[in-house]
């Protein structure tokens, strides 16, 4: 199997994803919303994962499904433990702030 | 084709409606939509498993997950009500929108190709998605998941332990209870003198 396989050029996908991905680093670099920060690193897994699962179809290999998986597993867990640096943080300092946060003790 | 430029075009919205909304609700519901465009864009990718998981685990736990913190966050902070109920207005686009998915549903249900096979390199048959065992099928996925794959799937597990551990330590009501000596010297002193003096009574 070969590109034509894919509904639309190949090159439409990892522009698709190059422009999500760079739209959370955008995200990330710019709000000072820790939560939103967080939401911005899950556009950029997403993104990641959409590749992957592109080119898994591009070679007809499923390797691709299952390091998508993967990411998405990891992405769970990142999620999960920055909330909670989130709660700790707001906890000791009544307001959230990424730019005030410079220290990372628990 | 159509359906993949519909589809970025909600994707790329729906990323800069999260990244710029105002407050973190709104950004999880643009987040929302992103995510159940990228599980429709799944499909068409003949993953269809992680479209269910990208609808389950994102959509459903970890989205729940951002809105229990900014519950959290924000409770005490500002009062529940204000203003009218919002629901009358969202029943239109609601309605609007079901009827779209439900249309879309039947419409791809009932223009579903035939077989193809063919065979790849990974062992697959290849067709349409939603036929068992061709390439990308739930149970090809996993096959390969629980076969070749099954090392990493374990690592995912150790993962996903790790994290837990780690939120409980992060995030835990009180630190981890670690008695100290003296403390502990203390806490039989006073249990000795308690068992004394029930006796003396």
């Amino acid at each position: 199997m070969d590109v034509s396989s894919l509904p639309v050029a190949l090159s439409s996908y990892i522009g698709l994803s190059l422009i999500i991905f760079f739209i959370g680093l955008a995200g990330v670099i710019f709000r000072r919303n820790p939560l939103i920060v967080l939401m911005s690193i899950e556009l950029m897994w997403n993104a990641a994962n959409l590749l992957f699962l592109t080119f898994s179809k591009v070679y007809m290999n499923n390797a691709g499904h299952i390091f998508a998986f993967l990411v998405i597993t990891v992405a769970a867990a990142e999620a999960a433990i920055g909330l909670a640096i989130v709660v700790v943080v707001f906890r000791t300092k009544k307001y959230v702030d990424v730019d005030d946060v410079r220290a990372l003790r628990g | 084709m159509i359906g993949f430029f519909a589809l970025a075009v909600l994707l790329i919205v729906s990323a800069i409606w999260t990244i710029s909304a105002s407050k973190p609700v709104y950004s999880v519901v643009a987040l929302l939509m992103h995510f159940a465009a990228l599980a429709a864009m799944y499909v068409t990718l003949n993953a269809e498993f992680l479209a269910v998981t990208q609808i389950i685990v994102y959509s459903g736990a970890i989205l729940v997950l951002f809105l229990f913190v900014i519950a959290l966050l924000s409770s005490g902070v500002a009062p529940f009500a204000q203003g009218p109920d919002r629901l009358p207005k969202a029943v239109l686009p609601a309605g609007i929108g079901l009827l779209v998915g439900f249309g879309l549903l039947v419409f791809g249900v009932s223009n579903a190709t035939p077989l193809v096979t063919a065979v790849t390199n990974s062992g697959s048959l290849v067709g349409p998605t939603g036929r068992a065992n061709v390439f990308g099928s739930v149970a090809d996925f996993g096959k390969a998941l629980f076969t070749t794959h099954l090392l990493p799937f374990e690592i995912t597990a150790l993962i996903l332990m790790v994290a837990v551990i780690g939120v409980v330590m992060l995030a835990g009501d009180t630190a981890p209870y670690v008695p100290r000596v003296d403390q502990m010297k203390r806490a039989r002193r006073d249990m000795r003198e308690a068992i004394l003096r029930e006796g003396g009574e």
